[in-house]
């Protein structure tokens, strides 16, 4: 019934840093490389492919090419995955693809970003730019406020139920050292009592920005059994993009995740009952309440409820976003979504120091784009 | 609420016009909201494209909107994305579903303690920065 669709045997990620100092995005990127590709137990001559992320103002194009040289790779198969925080996830199922296809034996995925004092702001002539930003809605945070007033309005739903998503994830990075707020959890009173950034959303219900990477290594199911590390396999995937501006968007409290995970779901051949752990893309709390929500877990509006009787732990009835989501462990920029890959592949090897979840077969990774546009699922598997 | 002097002289990012979407802007200075409308499938469309997005015709012309909005959602902006709009925090920016069908980001000139989603609204043209833009207020 199911079938590996390509193996993750490889994983790095750097520490999150508030701020860096005279790094380049190449030089983190060749961080994160080194560490995966030496996970994964090959050398570097043995990557024959490559998918990485926009650089946005330090290589406006030819990114692929521009990485593969600083990193010496001369790749079969090159790309740029340009899905924003679904970029991570939709990388996955891409190496498969190729891999497949027959283009290339082994994928680097790697995102990685600086976060330098005088960041220039962007070149954008699009149409945001044009119709948005003139009125003073520049950035996320006004979008997904929008889409967080419009789930209260429509269902009612309460400011302390989207505290206790950031709350527990807090509580989940207490258990990973390298969060960006390990040794510093948030009660749900201490949400409600930060200030208010655009209402109705406070501040620690949005992700810190850091400095940060992340990549991991893709090959074939055949491949990975010659390989040091237990392999994790890509069992499903699913992927819809609906929009760009939130003017756009066909639905404010339903978003394309909802069609991805389903077909990612159906694709693996598991129910989201069998779930062991839920790596749920959270740039905002009200991105996981609608994921979970889009998931079916409860009924649209009720994710309070749900919450309420949920434990969100290793060791918990759900785990969810145990290395502490991007709340948690802060978002270094399009790295962020890959985190959530990354502490998949961690809990389905078995070996997560500190917060493994006992006996974890099966994860759902979830990637989001934009103002809830891009959306990428992968259902990975300790085994085929 | 920001007084309409001090909006006018914020020095914030105006429309980045194209030769497409000049007459939107142009239109906008006149105090008239323009929607593009597409004569093969009956439906009005912004922002303003080369082809119809629901059927992909390029008989498209513009027409004079009615200026009546609902209310979709807002938000009251007291950290601005923008360092330029500080001054004018907090505002609130929302999304009005115009009764022609397309929503429009925008700006509204009401405090945020009375609105509600479904909120009829009429279209103000305020000057931000030497431009004129359609901001919206509560229809009542």
């Amino acid at each position: 019934m199911r079938r590996s669709l390509g193996a993750i045997v490889g994983i790095g990620e750097l520490a999150p840093k508030r701020r860096t100092h005279g790094e380049t995005t190449l030089g983190m990127i060749a961080e994160a490389a080194r560490l995966a590709v030496a996970d994964a137990g090959l050398e570097p001559a043995a990557i024959d492919g490559l998918l990485v992320g926009p650089q946005v103002g330090e290589t406006p194009q030819h990114v692929p090419a521009t990485v593969s040289e600083y990193l010496g790779l001369m790749p079969n198969m090159a790309d740029v995955v340009d899905l924003g925080g679904a970029s991570g996830a939709g990388m996955v199922w891409r190496a498969a693809a190729a891999i497949s296809a027959g283009m290339c034996e082994a994928v680097l995925c790697v995102l990685a970003n600086t976060r330098e004092e005088t960041a220039p702001r962007s070149p954008n002539r699009n149409p945001i730019r044009e119709f948005d930003v003139p009125f003073g809605a520049s950035g996320a945070n006004a979008a997904y406020a929008m889409i967080k007033q419009a789930h209260m309005a429509e269902y009612g739903s309460r400011d302390e139920d989207f505290a206790r998503i950031a709350s527990a994830a807090r509580a989940n990075a207490q258990r990973n050292p390298q969060a960006i707020f390990h040794g510093k959890p948030a009660s749900v009173e201490d949400v409600l009592a930060s200030p208010m950034i655009a209402s109705p959303l406070r501040l620690l219900e949005i992700v810190m920005p850091v400095a940060g990477g992340a990549a991991v290594v893709v090959v074939s199911p055949d491949r990975a059994r010659s390989l040091p590390r237990r392999p994790v396999h890509l069992l499903g995937a699913g992927e819809k993009i609906t929009h760009r501006a939130l003017s756009q968007a066909p639905s404010l409290t339903s978003g394309p995740l909802k069609p991805a995970m389903a077909r990612a779901l159906a694709g693996a051949g598991v129910d989201k009952d069998d779930l062991d752990l839920l790596s749920l893309y959270d740039c905002y709390t009200i991105m996981v309440a609608t994921t979970l929500e889009d998931l079916e877990l409860c009924p649209p509006g009720r994710f309070g409820d749900w919450l309420a009787d949920s434990d969100l732990g290793p060791e918990g009835d759900t785990p969810l976003n145990t290395h502490g989501g991007q709340l948690g462990f802060g978002q270094p920029d399009l790295a962020g979504g890959m985190t959530h890959v990354i502490e998949a592949v961690r809990q389905l090897r078995g070996n997560t120091p500190g917060r493994q979840i006992p006996d974890a077969q099966l994860a759902l990774v979830t990637g989001n784009g934009a103002t809830m546009s891009e959306a990428t699922a992968l259902v990975l598997g300790d085994e085929p | 609420m920001i007084s309409p002097d001090l909006l006018a002289d914020l020095k914030v990012p105006g429309p980045t016009e194209t030769a497409l979407s000049g007459p939107f802007w142009e239109a906008a200075e006149r105090g008239q909201l323009l929607v593009q409308h597409c004569s093969a499938c009956n439906r009005s469309i912004l922002y303003p494209r080369r082809i119809c997005p629901h059927c992909w015709s390029v008989d498209l012309s513009w027409q004079v909107a009615s200026g009546r909005a609902t209310l979709r959602t807002w938000s009251s902006i007291v950290r601005p994305g923008h360092p330029a709009w500080e001054p004018a925090a907090p505002y609130t920016v929302a999304l009005a579903e115009l009764d022609e069908g397309p929503t429009l980001l925008t700006q509204l000139r009401a405090e945020p303690q009375g609105l509600s989603a479904g909120l009829p609204l009429r279209v103000v043209f305020m000057r931000v920065g030497g431009r004129t833009l359609p901001f919206f207020e509560p229809a009542s």
